[in-house]
């Protein structure tokens, strides 16, 4: 079988389509590199989506922390000291142990049957427990940012007559995403390599489409041999470490442009803050 | 474990709870969190070691040293702790195997044959006939070692970054006194450096704390193993039959691993304080702005 025959069988493997078994005997390099690499497609699918929708309640978080209003600060605490002082793979089980109490016949709302069983599916279970987890994370960072936007900056708003939402939108969040983007950017790597967890915590596999680690493991243990699926794994993460690293120091640059001289570069290098 | 509890069908309420929670599965449950607590003991250490050679490998004057440094400490960058976790127990395993296959085997066939990794019995690690206690601790020494290189990495990353922030021109000065690099390093680099290591330190302790966990992952009956274990609904075959209970037990656990890291975040802002005391510091000259007032 030609490693061609293997892209088509295997490259979206992960997802469902093409060749439902799973490679049996021989296991070449080519398979190896294909499954795995298809693997990765869930990894990308978690950390965009988690990403995407942690920022957001990320930024409610963090204003909910910086109310005075006790109604909104103590319940923002509570949520950021829950999933920041909890291991995520206590998490990932708690989350499934939760998600499948569920009615598994779906829950009646005003006459509409919805449908729950999906929810214990990992693509939806696993996805939401992510997005809370890195927004108490990116909250707690924000919340730093947000506590350091510089007094002046604040103050030329004022002098200009912005009050309220406008000063917010156009002074306050973008110094205080230009403060939080490097610690951002820490947040998100390790977000994405969290995303390596899913699999193997509560949630089920389902048709043995799973993840880059899911099948890098499958080979290991297929093969006896670890020096070859855990360094084809460990490459794909380090290149899609490195693409994340370049999409944020673009996005981070346009955060300093009006700043010339200061922009630091994000630096293939661990911060250790989470 | 009490001497009422020899039939626990009579029980019932309380009574039947007490004796569920003293069953002898139930201690193996409690005693796993030591298991915990022994990782974190044997790991920090070890960790703390790797790291500060891994930092001053970083910095050698020697290339091939300068590059291992840098390389082992960015790794941990781009690749997932879990694939090291997962990784270097087997891999160690088989390394050691095939050290003993060399010596004490004398059979010439490869270690390798297609899809299997033979070595003779005698090679075999731990040997098949050994107490299952030592299976236990054989599999939590690699998950050890595993732990230490990750967390070392790590370590080292933040001893380096702390390095590099002890003030250059004391260090000129220690070179302008006549000491050597050693000396300098020995007498000057490495006091100074803790203060400016430990926040970076600290947050290191909370993300051990929390990969304690994923031991489950490397087949150790840790507390996730008997949470899922017990947890699971048990049918009127066994002492005590009860439904499905894992939601409780990981309940559990998570507010175990919160009461960790509350502490855990207490004593380190204590000790931060401690050390912060006298330094030249922003944290120092607040302190002594505070005492003075």
């Amino acid at each position: 079988m030609s490693c061609a025959q293997t892209i088509i069988d295997y490259g979206l493997r992960s997802i469902g389509i093409g060749e439902r078994l799973l490679p049996r005997a021989d296991y070449t390099l080519c398979q190896q590199f294909t499954l795995i690499g298809s693997g990765l497609i869930w990894n990308l699918y978690f950390a965009v989506l988690a990403l995407a929708f942690g920022f957001v309640l990320a930024n409610l978080l963090a204003l909910g922390k910086a109310s005075r209003n006790p109604w909104l600060n103590r319940p923002s605490d509570a949520f950021i000291f829950v999933f920041r002082g909890s291991p995520l793979f206590i998490q990932f089980f708690l989350a499934y142990e939760l998600l499948v109490l569920l009615p598994r016949a779906g829950i009646e709302i005003f006459g509409f049957t919805v449908q729950t069983s999906w929810m214990t599916r990992a693509w939806a279970g696993a996805l939401i427990v992510l997005i809370l987890n890195t927004a108490a994370y990116s909250a707690n960072i924000f919340h730093g940012a947000l506590m350091s936007v510089p007094r002046g900056d604040v103050e030329a708003a004022d002098a200009y007559g912005m009050t309220g939402w406008t000063r917010f939108r156009r002074v306050i969040w973008p110094s205080m995403m230009r403060l939080a983007w490097p610690s951002y950017t820490n947040e998100a790597i390790f977000l994405f390599h969290a995303t390596t967890l899913v699999f193997f915590s509560g949630f089920p596999a389902f048709q043995q489409q799973g993840d880059a680690l899911y099948y890098a493991r499958y080979f290991a243990d297929r093969t006896f041999n670890p020096f070859v699926a855990y360094p084809i794994a460990a490459l794909y993460f380090v290149l899609a470490t490195l693409a994340l690293i370049w999409l944020f120091g673009r996005v981070n640059r346009r955060l300093n442009r009006h700043l010339p001289g200061t922009v630091r570069r994000l630096r293939y290098r661990p911060l250790l803050m989470r | 474990m009490f001497s009422y509890c020899s039939d626990p069908s009579q029980l019932e309420g309380l009574v039947w709870m007490s004796c569920y929670l003293t069953s002898g599965t139930h201690l193996l449950f409690y005693a796993s969190f030591g298991t915990v607590f022994l990782l974190l003991a044997l790991t920090a250490p070890a960790a703390l070691a790797l790291g500060y050679a891994g930092a001053l490998a970083s910095r050698s004057q020697i290339a091939p040293l300068r590059w291992f440094g840098k390389i082992y400490t960015s790794m941990v960058r781009g690749i997932p702790d879990v694939l090291f976790f997962l990784f270097v127990p087997i891999a160690l395993d088989q390394g050691l195997e095939w050290i003993r296959h060399q010596f004490l085997c004398d059979s010439d066939a490869p270690v390798r044959q297609g899809n299997d990794f033979v070595v003779c019995p005698a090679a075999k690690l731990p040997l098949s006939n050994a107490a299952e206690w030592v299976h236990n601790a054989y599999g939590l020494t690699l998950a050890v070692i595993a732990f230490s290189i990750v967390f070392g990495a790590f370590a080292a990353n933040v001893l380096y970054g702390a390095m590099q922030a002890v003030p250059r021109a004391q260090l000129e000065t220690a070179e302008a006194y006549g000491m050597t690099p050693r000396q300098v390093t020995r007498r000057v680099l490495v006091p100074q450096m803790w203060i400016y290591a430990l926040p970076g330190l600290s947050n290191l302790w909370m993300i051990l704390i929390k990969a304690t966990p994923l031991l489950f992952i490397l087949g150790i009956e840790d507390v996730v193993y008997w949470a899922r274990e017990l947890g699971g609904a048990k049918t009127s075959a066994f002492t005590y039959p009860h439904p499905d209970w894992r939601l409780y037990y990981f309940l559990a656990l998570l507010v175990f691993y919160l009461l960790m890291t509350a502490v855990s975040e207490r004593v380190l802002t204590r000790v931060t304080r401690r050390l912060s005391r006298g330094q030249a510091t922003l944290g120092g000259e607040a302190l002594g702005k505070e005492a003075a007032a």
